[in-house]
């Protein structure tokens, strides 16, 4: 099979994102990571597909150098499901924003995952309207002051993770624009993932909500704001590594190392492929400042993906059935001879 | 008393009960027998949105009327010869469309007190309603019934469901119908999972019939010759059922594997159920979240290289506009089946309209051109769910196919056809060699584009929503959209190069053409035949293509001195023409009552035009 470089799912179109936006960098992730993704799938380029809807982020088909898809506002998970569907050979990969997948895609969005439909999708969520420039999205926070808020908004967030873990969601992962090798390793985790990938990227629009997530991206505070979650490993965060979380009760809390009797061996060690999504929910869930944002792949089990078990029925009716072609069916059950 | 037996050249029943007496099955094992005895038919089930309304109330009456023949049927039947009233309040529904010589078979065991009161009759119905002049039959079929089955072991409940076998029995004997084919259905259905109901329902049926031969009340039975249809074989089939199978015939001749994403919707659902079924064909369904979804998911699977379809009613089809839209803008096949029923908004669900042409033709934003195409009776439907498939797929467009709720549910004998006398569908893949890929150059001749699918290598491209030049790249320059709208509806008119030519029935020239499309087709053409049977000048054109047109339409509206647009609408049809063809001069005839046309309105309206 062919090997490919970075530069082969690199297309010859301009990129027309603005300067500085969050975009670029989760598209430079995922250039890296194709080929990898190739790879390790043994699927070559013309196998892939990218499916957007519509906004900023839904640009991105037209800069990898695959077969694409711009498609039209909230529906993109739709026709993602219709091109895995019709062909699950192909390797169907999909952006989309906030407001496209959590407003007017919700629908798509929720049934997809609820289905594990083969897909991954990477949710651009920078809680805002980049596109019409700058009204609040159904991630922005509560109180928000956006053009359509100019008072702040009255209404709460969805927070993707638990939208997701609440569809029964098989895999869920958080990136950051900033951290190209994370997001790159979570690319790599979806694609290897059957079923529904949700990966939401946390990106930064400059012009109409810069700074929505610098609290935790910044170089100084990152380390100490976020958690970088990766299964069977040690829940520990912090400059200097002495942050970690335990169970508490129902609950997550965050101890440190070495005070109050607290070692190592009391923080939680990530379990990704757990059944129960209860903890990846907590860490989903996870918000500063009391808590650390969880990144990285949080949930990713197995189960039976819909595409599959579509095309499996066919097979399984198909070899049962005496009825072979369209003239059996024709004169299949009552008829009669004039 | 020996019965009188009267030879007929065809009769119309109109079995009428509560929703969950089971008329719509009584009428069609009645349409099915006779279909195999040889008559032509047509079938039309009327029946109310409800799954079970209020019991014995006029909004919870089903009726299903079955029309048979010696010769040409091409419509159900205005009026009945016999209506079956399992209650007082399908009497009530029901009398309006009863003949003058009718007869009525009503159940005088629900003709009680209450059942009277539940129907809202305050003293006699048959005079309420002023049928004293018919022939009115009074039998206790729930007491015969019971009295039938009492030693069959069955409880009270499943007793009462069997009336309408004793029913069937009756009509069975008026119309001298012999019963074998109901046997060998009663074997079929319960024969392996519940061999103990198939000895009652026959006993049941039987005792029926020998109740009508024994009683004296029946003055005279009926016998309707068979007809002299073309040999080979039959079977019956509805509308949607002929949707879904010439859907899996352009499958099969396409090569390409059916996709079908669609929601649940009246009533247009049984053509997804159908699909559903055919798994066997290698038909893929997608039951998706919303209409939106269902089209969406086509989208994608035609993107795939499927043969894909979503089917709907009015409703749905208005909440699909926008990603119509997507599939004129990327030029992918799709066939958009709408089973159109009364509207605005949800409407009346179950009843029969042509509301929908104009949303059809215009309902969408933007240069929106697409192939629009009508069916015009239910085995029709086949054919024309067939030609959808192959103009889509040949022609990269979505192609909208009306049907209507009076063509999904209705049914008629079918000649089989056989899969060798349909063509080859070949759509106009892009072939490794032709040189580099480009999404949107076209034919020449036919502005069709190429297409290539995810998988190909090195023909990689995106298509979208966006405007684009021939060469897939994002464009906002006028110039270049303006050739871009003249192209995709070039496309479209050019279609009109590969469909038939308008035919006429009737005068090739003259005084008047008569107008229609879709489901009316059966209606007028039985008047224009009764109007000409009286020497007058009359054409009759049917439109099977709406967009394109046939390219020899103006020809044919030249050669009248007036045109009569027919149609189940305010004047869509009419108003399309006018701005197509406005030199000529278009008369109208509209119903929008929810119900088909009726044979004698539609001669009263000829006559009047001429």
């Amino acid at each position: 099979m062919e090997k490919y470089t970075f530069k082969d799912f690199k297309s010859d179109q301009e990129v027309r994102w603005c300067p500085g936006c969050g975009d670029h960098a989760v598209l430079a992730a995922m250039q890296r990571a194709m080929p990898r993704v190739s790879e390790l799938s043994g699927c070559s380029k013309e196998k892939f597909v990218v499916v957007s809807g519509i906004g900023c982020s839904s640009r991105l088909p037209y800069y990898m150098n695959t077969y694409g898809f711009h498609s039209i506002h909230g529906r993109a998970t739709a026709i993602s499901t219709g091109i895995k569907v019709a062909n699950p050979e192909l390797a169907v990969w999909q952006a989309c924003g906030d407001g496209d997948a959590l407003a007017i895609g919700g629908n798509h969005f929720i049934h997809a995952v609820r289905r594990n439909v083969d897909i991954n999708i990477i949710l651009f969520n920078n809680q805002i309207y980049g596109l019409t420039k700058g009204q609040y999205s159904p991630t922005s926070k509560f109180g928000a002051i956006t053009k359509t808020s100019p008072y702040g908004t009255v209404e709460h967030p969805f927070n993707p993770g638990s939208l997701v873990l609440g569809a029964k969601g098989t895999f869920f992962a958080r990136g950051l624009d900033t951290e190209l090798k994370l997001n790159e390793e979570i690319m790599v985790a979806a694609a290897s993932h059957a079923g529904t990938s949700v990966m939401e990227m946390l990106t930064n629009c400059v012009i109409f909500n810069d700074g929505a997530h610098s609290c935790i991206s910044s170089r100084e505070t990152k380390a100490d704001r976020t958690i970088v979650l990766r299964h069977g490993e040690k829940m520990i965060f912090g400059r200097n590594r002495d942050k970690g979380l335990i169970l508490d009760g129902m609950g997550l809390r965050v101890v440190t190392i070495g005070e109050k009797g607290i070692t190592e061996d009391d923080i939680l060690t990530h379990d990704a492929h757990c059944e129960n999504a209860g903890i990846h929910m907590m860490l989903a869930d996870m918000k500063y400042p009391d808590f650390p944002v969880a990144l990285g792949v949080i949930r990713d089990v197995e189960d039976v993906t819909y595409d599959c078990g579509v095309k499996l029925q066919v097979e399984q009716v198909r070899d049962k059935s005496k009825i072979k072609c369209v003239d059996d069916l024709l004169r299949s059950g009552s008829v009669w001879e004039v | 008393m020996r019965h009188k037996v009267i030879d007929a050249k065809d009769v119309v029943i109109r079995f009428a009960g509560d929703s969950g007496d089971g008329m719509q099955l009584t009428g069609s094992l009645f349409a099915d027998m006779s279909a195999v005895y040889g008559n032509e038919l047509s079938t039309f089930p009327d029946y109310p949105a409800e799954i079970r309304a209020p019991h014995g109330t006029v909004s919870g009456v089903s009726g299903f009327q079955v029309h048979i023949g010696s010769n040409h049927v091409t419509t159900p039947g205005d009026f009945c010869d016999l209506l079956v009233a399992m209650n007082p309040a399908a009497l009530k529904a029901n009398a309006k469309w009863l003949k003058r010589t009718a007869m009525v078979l009503i159940d005088e065991d629900t003709f009680d007190e209450e059942g009277l009161a539940r129907a809202g009759f305050t003293g006699d119905p048959i005079a309420e309603l002023h049928i004293e002049d018919r022939e009115i039959i009074v039998a206790p079929i729930t007491q015969l019934t019971r009295e039938s089955l009492k030693d069959s072991g069955l409880d009270a409940k499943t007793i009462a469901k069997c009336k309408n076998m004793f029913v069937l029995g009756m009509a069975c004997f008026i119309y001298s119908r012999p019963m074998e084919y109901i046997y060998d259905y009663l074997q079929k259905k319960f024969g392996r999972k519940h061999p103990e109901f198939v000895a009652p329902n026959k006993k049941v049926l039987n005792d029926g019939y020998n109740y009508a031969s024994n009683i004296q009340a029946i003055p005279n039975t009926y016998n309707v010759q068979p007809a002299n249809l073309k040999k080979g074989l039959y079977r019956n089939i509805t509308g949607n059922q002929a949707i879904a199978w010439g859907l899996l015939a352009a499958s099969e001749k396409s090569g390409l594997p059916l996709f079908c994403g669609s929601y649940p919707i009246t009533p247009a659902t049984a053509i997804l159920e159908e699909l559903a079924i055919h798994k066997n064909l290698g038909a893929k369904t997608v039951q998706a979240e919303d209409e939106i979804a269902g089209i969406c998911t086509a989208i994608g699977a035609s993107f795939a290289g499927n043969l894909a379809v979503t089917t709907t009613s009015g409703p749905g089809l208005s909440l699909k506009s926008e990603a119509l839209g997507l599939a004129v803008m990327t030029e992918l096949p799709l066939v958009v089946v709408d089973v159109q029923r009364a509207g605005p908004s949800t409407g009346i669900p179950t009843k029969t309209e042509q509301t929908d042409l104009n949303q059809a033709l215009y309902g969408r934003n933007g240069e929106c051109p697409m192939v629009v195409m009508a069916a015009h009776s239910p085995a029709n439907c086949f054919d024309t769910a067939f030609n959808a498939a192959k103009i889509a797929l040949e022609h990269m467009t979505p192609v909208l196919l009306l049907s209507e709720g009076f063509l999904g549910n209705g049914s008629e004998p079918w000649h089989i056809p056989s899969m060798a006398d349909y063509p080859e569908i070949k759509p106009p893949f892009a072939k490794a060699g032709d040189g580099r890929y480009y999404p949107f150059v076209r034919d020449e001749k036919t502005k069709v584009r190429k297409w290539a699918l995810p998988g190909q290598k090195g023909m990689e491209h995106r298509v979208g929503g966006l405007e684009k030049n021939d060469f897939g790249v994002l464009s906002s320059d006028p110039q270049n959209h303006a050739k871009m709208v003249r192209e995709r509806a070039e496309k479209i008119a050019r279609v009109a190069d590969s469909i038939p030519e308008l035919t006429v029935e009737g005068a090739r020239e003259g005084e008047l053409l008569v107008i229609g499309w879709g489901g009316t087709y059966g209606h007028i053409m039985s008047a224009v035949d009764e109007v000409r049977s009286k020497g007058a000048e009359v054409g009759f054109a049917h439109f099977d293509y709406i967009m394109p047109l046939p390219s020899n339409t103006k020809e044919v509206l030249s050669k009248y001195r007036k045109i009569l647009v027919c149609e189940l609408n305010s004047g869509h049809f009419a108003a399309y023409l006018r701005s197509e063809f406005p030199e000529f001069r278009y008369m109208q005839f509209n119903k929008v009552q929810g119900q088909p046309f009726l044979v004698q309105e539609l001669v009263d309206a000829i006559s009047e035009a001429l």
